[in-house]
Order: C-alpha cells, then structure tokens, then sequence
C-alpha cells in the first residue's frame, strides 16, 4: 500500500517535471550528492558552498535542502540517487569522479530528472550533463611558486587516485616548476584516498623525511598542511579545493579554490527558465571556477607578481599551462613548439610530461 | 645508514611508533572489553568521540594533556551508553556496537562544527637532553611526545594486570564463563560495565592521538576506518597484550613503509604497496588461524554473548 502510493505520487512527479522541463518550473528541488563531510574544509565543503549560492539566488523558487555526505562511490551511490530521482529531485548534482557510472545508470531510469557530474566525461543519456573546472590553471601558478621557492629543489604532490583530472595536475605543477628552476625534481605519493587525514599527514611527513619543502597536494583535507605546519616555515603548501586560509600565511603561501557556485546557479536558473540543455561544462580561472587564493607574505613580492601575472594571462587566454614544446614522459613529443593542449588530450591524460619520474599506477 | 633508495630506517621506525600509537591504544581497550566477554564494535565511534573532545578540551584549555583527558572522557561516555545498552537493557551487542559507530560519527561532526579550521596547541617531544642525540637509537627512542611511552607503558600494564593479578583473574573468569562467575559471587555486569568503560577511554585517547598529534586538526570523519583495524589487530593479537603491540606496529610501519618507498622514488607498484599494509594482515591472521586449536582456544569463551543473571 505504501509502496504503491509512493510508486504512484513519484510516477506523478516525474510526469509533472516532464510536462515543466519544456516550459520552465515554478520550483526546482535541487539535490546534491557528496563524497565527504561538508567540513572536511576542501572539495565538499566547496560544492556546499555552491549549494547554499544557489538558495540565496533564487531563494523560494528552489528547494535545495537534500544533500547527502559521505556516499562511497559505488553501488551505494546508485540506491542514493535512486532514492533521491524517488523524492522528486528535479536535478541531482553528483560531486565526485567516483560516481560517473551510477550516475548515468540512474539517469537512464529517470529521464525526466536531470543529471549533473563532476569532473567526468560519461554522458550516456540525454539527461546527464558533465562540469568540471580547469584546476590545472591553479597548479601552473602554483608549479611556478614552489620553483621559486624550494630550497632543497624537491618538491611533492599528493595524489589521490591515477585519473586525467589529477595526473593533469601533476603536469602542469611540474613543468611550471621545472620552467623557473630546471634543477628541481618531483616526487609524487598515490595515496589512494580523496579524504584520510591521517593517511595524507603521513604522505606529506614521508615527503618532509625525504627533503621535499613545497608539498601540493589533491586529496580534500587539511591535514598535509597541519604536518607542513610542525616544520615552522620550512615547508610549504598550498590550500586545495577550499581556500584553507587557517594555515597562511604559512605553511598555505596561495590556494586553488573550486567556485562551483556560478554554475550550479547557472544551472538551476536554467531549469526554471527553461533554457535547460544538455552540457559539458569545463571553466576555468577566466570563468571563475578556478580562483587563485591570497598569495602571502611568506613569498617574495616578485614572485606574487609573476604568478599573478600569469594567472591574469590565463584569465584573458593569452596564455595556455599546456604550450609546447611538451615531450611526453618516454621522450616522444606531445606538443609541437607553440601549439596548446586539445582538451580531448587533457581529459585522457594518462602520461606523464618529461622529466617526471616514476610510472603512473594502471 | 640509507637502504631501499634512501629511506633512512631510523626516520622510518621512529615515524611507525608515532603513526601506530592510535590503533594501539584501542586495540588494547579493546583486548579488555573482550577478554571481559563484550564485543564492542563501537571502536570507530569511540575513537572519533575522543578525537572531537580532546580536540575541544585542548583547544579550550590550551593544555594537550587535558585534551588527552578530554578524549579519555569522551570515549568512556559513548562506551557508557553502549554499556548501559548491552549490560543492563540486554541488547545485541554487535548491532548496538555497529550504531554506537555510526552515532559517534555523527555526534562528533556535530560538536566539531565550531572547530574545523583551528590548530590545537602542539604536543612537544619529551625533553631527553643528551639521550635524543644518539646517533639512530636517539630518533628511535628518545624523540617523541610522551604518549608514545604511555601507550606501550599502558601494553604492560594490561599484561601485568592480566597475567598477574586477581583483578586480571576474575575478568578472564567473566570473560571465559559469566554463568560460572556469576555463581561464585562476582559480579558480572559491574566488571563488564568497567572493561566496556576502560575499552572507551583507551579509544578514546587515542582518537585524541589523532586529532592532536597525529594530525594536528579536526575535519569530520577524521580516524577514516582506524578503529575498525583495531577490531581486526585484536583478534591479529589472539587477545594477548604484547601481540596487539606487535600487530600495531606491524600495520603501522607497513602503512608507513610504502608511503615513504614512494616518496623515496622505489620501483614497486604502487598498488601492491598500498594494498600491502591489508595483505599481510590477512596473511598473518590466516597464518594464526592455520593453527585452529590455539585460535579458538584464545577467544573468551563468552565473547559476544548476553549475561542474564537467571538465579
């Protein structure tokens, strides 16, 4: 009985936002699915961020109250948005790469429920929209301070998992890096997390006990910059996903800060105006994606300078973090003198630039 | 002093002791409770209580060793009500054990709320003087907080106090057969309700480990699964104190290790190295288990089961 009214209001539901997606909605309830806590202070905490931009925009025409933290990226996932398609979502945004297949699994269920994913690149529906920011902007300037800046000429990079999305990162960080001091050598640790803060304290301690003094890192926490912290200036990082302002002006000399908020308003707005499509969305610094966090006091004004001047050269587009001459890991050549990454090569990324050392697990 | 490509393995001890003191202490609390005949499943909630409390004492205080009482406190209230659930309402413990994990993990976002983003006050290494300059042995024993010492002091303390003493004697009697021990006199719930109470704080210290030296922070969902390795380095230890000190530092300088292989450039997979710390934790627990009479002969009797004084 219960299950059949529920069955019969949400079959009803979904009818309603079918017949209100072509003409506009009076209301859209927007849903939101996270990997981490909302105060893991980086990457979720950041699409929260852009949750509650949303409520302030359109205040009573959207109801923007669902979201759920700490969804593993699974099978679990899938019941999550299943449930949610249930509850009458009007469109679920999913937040993390994890989520790409239950997503468009769902989606095929649901047509009439639009769906949003973060940073990939499945749209197997007509209802599945992708959005991603242009983060390897953020590590070009921040590749170009830890250049400038490392003492030892060792630098690291935390990573998370071995996807487009992060070994793009490791690239552009380094080549920057290599760019202003030709003697400088990266060191990468694969933590195979998003978020264990105890895991990521001991990657960037294990750095430290190698000599590393610039530690970038691309899982969600703050804990690489608390251990970054304990070596009282003589280490540095940089905040991730959030501006993680807590730790500046040192060991946090700048920040990638994700601003989800212009799209997710973009977005929802379109929903209820009805100039909804299908997309696949990739912004960077020029779109105010990607924002550069405060770049303290701990690094020199000349430095400041030039990374703020790149990163203007990124906003205006006359400069791209991928210009070649860029040879590939193996020696053979990627990019011809001049010529810029095509996106298609960025969100394949499976390589490493010249002069990385190490393999990238498969 | 340089093996594997320039791991230095005095660095590498001296950052396992540190690394495993979390999952040490609450696997010893644990070894407590369940040598008690409880099986508390509730390490992960207890763990993350202690974590936020001690965070908030210390940061409140300014003092570190009242944050470490504050965690001490926080894990034995949660272990209280997991207690008053399990002894005295008679609910199942492994269900009550797994919602004691879960309401943990959300009771401790909610105090954390006003604490992400601050920096407790920092726990200093114990001041050895000369000691601490010792070439290798000085970075392994002589360089760390004293909670390092405190938890293998409080390894021998439980040993001690189980092997020797008559307090040790009746909670095994509990723990081995709470109908027997029931009979003679002794009180079976007040004893359990002390080890459940004990099994908390030792959880909770060294969630507060965690939190304040470990990783000087709070985040949400901070000990991310460690209490849960300490449910398995129990059963790893076969319920024997000095086994859980060996399992601890066992999973700690694996986890350690391959961190450090990759920073210092190895040549292994990267896979296989973070699958390692789990795989020989397997290897061993089949190792132990391979021999079935010794196994089974060191698992508490009553261990799991509900005591209802019937007469």
């Amino acid at each position: 009985m219960m299950r059949r009214t529920l069955l019969t209001s949400a079959a009803l539901m979904l009818a309603l936002s079918g017949t209100a997606f072509a003409a506009g909605m009076d209301k859209v309830k927007a849903c939101f699915v996270y990997v981490g806590p909302v105060g893991d202070g980086g990457w979720t905490f950041q699409h929260d961020q852009g949750r509650l931009a949303v409520i302030e925009a359109f205040g009573d025409k959207v109801d923007a109250s669902t979201y759920q933290e700490n969804v593993p990226e699974g099978a679990d996932a899938e019941r999550v948005l299943t449930q949610m398609a249930l509850s009458g979502c009007n469109i679920i945004f999913t937040t993390s790469f994890g989520y790409m297949d239950a997503t468009n699994a769902v989606a095929a269920k649901f047509p009439n429920v639009m769906f949003e994913h973060a940073t990939g690149y499945k749209r197997e529906h007509t209802n599945v929209s992708t959005y991603n920011a242009r983060f390897y902007e953020g590590r070009a300037i921040q590749g170009h301070i830890a250049g400038k800046m490392t003492k030892s000429n060792k630098i690291g990079y935390i990573g998370s998992f071995p996807i487009p999305e992060v070994i793009m990162g490791i690239n552009s960080y380094y080549l920057h890096a290599k760019k202003v001091n030709p003697a400088v050598e990266l060191t990468v640790i694969w933590a195979y997390t998003w978020f264990d803060p105890a895991k990521e304290a001991d990657a960037a301690k294990a750095m430290i006990e190698q000599g590393v003094d610039v530690i970038a890192s691309h899982t969600d926490s703050t804990a690489p910059l608390a251990e970054a912290a304990k070596a009282n200036g003589a280490v540095i990082g940089f905040g991730q996903a959030s501006d993680m302002a807590a730790y500046a002006p040192s060991p946090r000399v700048s920040s990638i800060i994700d601003n989800w908020a212009p799209y997710y308003i973009k977005r929802v707005g379109a929903l209820l105006d009805g100039t909804y499509a299908q997309a696949d969305a990739w912004e960077g610094i020029a779109g105010g994606e990607v924002l550069i966090g405060d770049i303290t006091e701990a690094v020199s004004a000349e430095v400041k300078t030039e990374a703020l001047a790149m990163r203007d050269a990124i906003a205006a587009g006359t400069y791209h973090p991928f210009t070649g001459p860029i040879n590939k890991q193996d020696g053979s050549a990627w990019l011809a003198a001049g010529q810029t990454a095509p996106d298609g090569d960025l969100l394949g990324m499976a390589f490493y630039v010249e002069g990385v050392t190490g393999d990238i697990p498969q | 002093m340089d093996f594997l490509g320039g791991i230095n393995p005095a660095v590498l001890i001296a950052s396992l002791m540190v690394a495993s003191v979390p999952i040490m202490l609450a696997a010893i609390g644990e070894l407590v409770v369940e040598r008690s005949g409880v099986l508390n499943l509730g390490v992960e909630g207890m763990m993350i209580m202690g974590a936020v409390c001690g965070f908030a004492a210390a940061v409140g205080t300014g003092s570190p060793a009242v944050g470490f009482l504050g965690g001490i406190v926080g894990g034995a209230a949660l272990a209280l009500v997991f207690g008053v659930l399990t002894q005295i309402l008679l609910a199942n413990q492994v269900a009550t054990g797994l919602a004691l994990t879960l309401f943990g993990l959300g009771l401790s976002s909610l105090i954390g709320q006003g604490y992400v983003g601050i920096k407790p006050p920092p726990t200093t290494a114990l001041p050895f003087g000369p000691l601490a300059d010792i070439p290798a042995l000085g970075r392994i024993l002589f360089n760390h907080d004293a909670m390092v010492y405190i938890s293998i002091a409080i390894i021998a303390a439980v040993w001690a106090v189980l092997r020797f003493t008559r307090t040790g004697l009746v909670l095994r009697a509990v723990g081995e057969n709470h109908e027997a021990a029931h009979a003679l006199g002794y009180k079976v719930v007040r004893i359990r309700m002390a080890a459940i109470t004990f099994g908390g704080a030792m959880a909770g210290l060294g969630g507060a480990y965690i939190s304040l030296v470990r990783v000087p922070q709070w985040v949400d969902g901070i000990t991310a699964g460690q209490g849960w390795i300490a449910l398995a380095i129990v059963v790893f230890a076969a319920w024997k104190p000095w086994r859980v000190l060996i399992g601890a530092y066992l999973f700690g300088g694996i986890s350690v290790l391959q961190l450090n292989l990759q920073a210092a450039g190895a040549r292994i997979p990267v896979e296989y190295l973070s699958m390692s710390p789990y795989l020989i934790t397997i290897l061993v627990l089949v190792l132990i288990s391979a021999n079935p009479k010794r196994a089974s002969a060191n698992a508490p009797a009553a261990l799991g089961k509900t005591f209802h004084a019937t007469r």
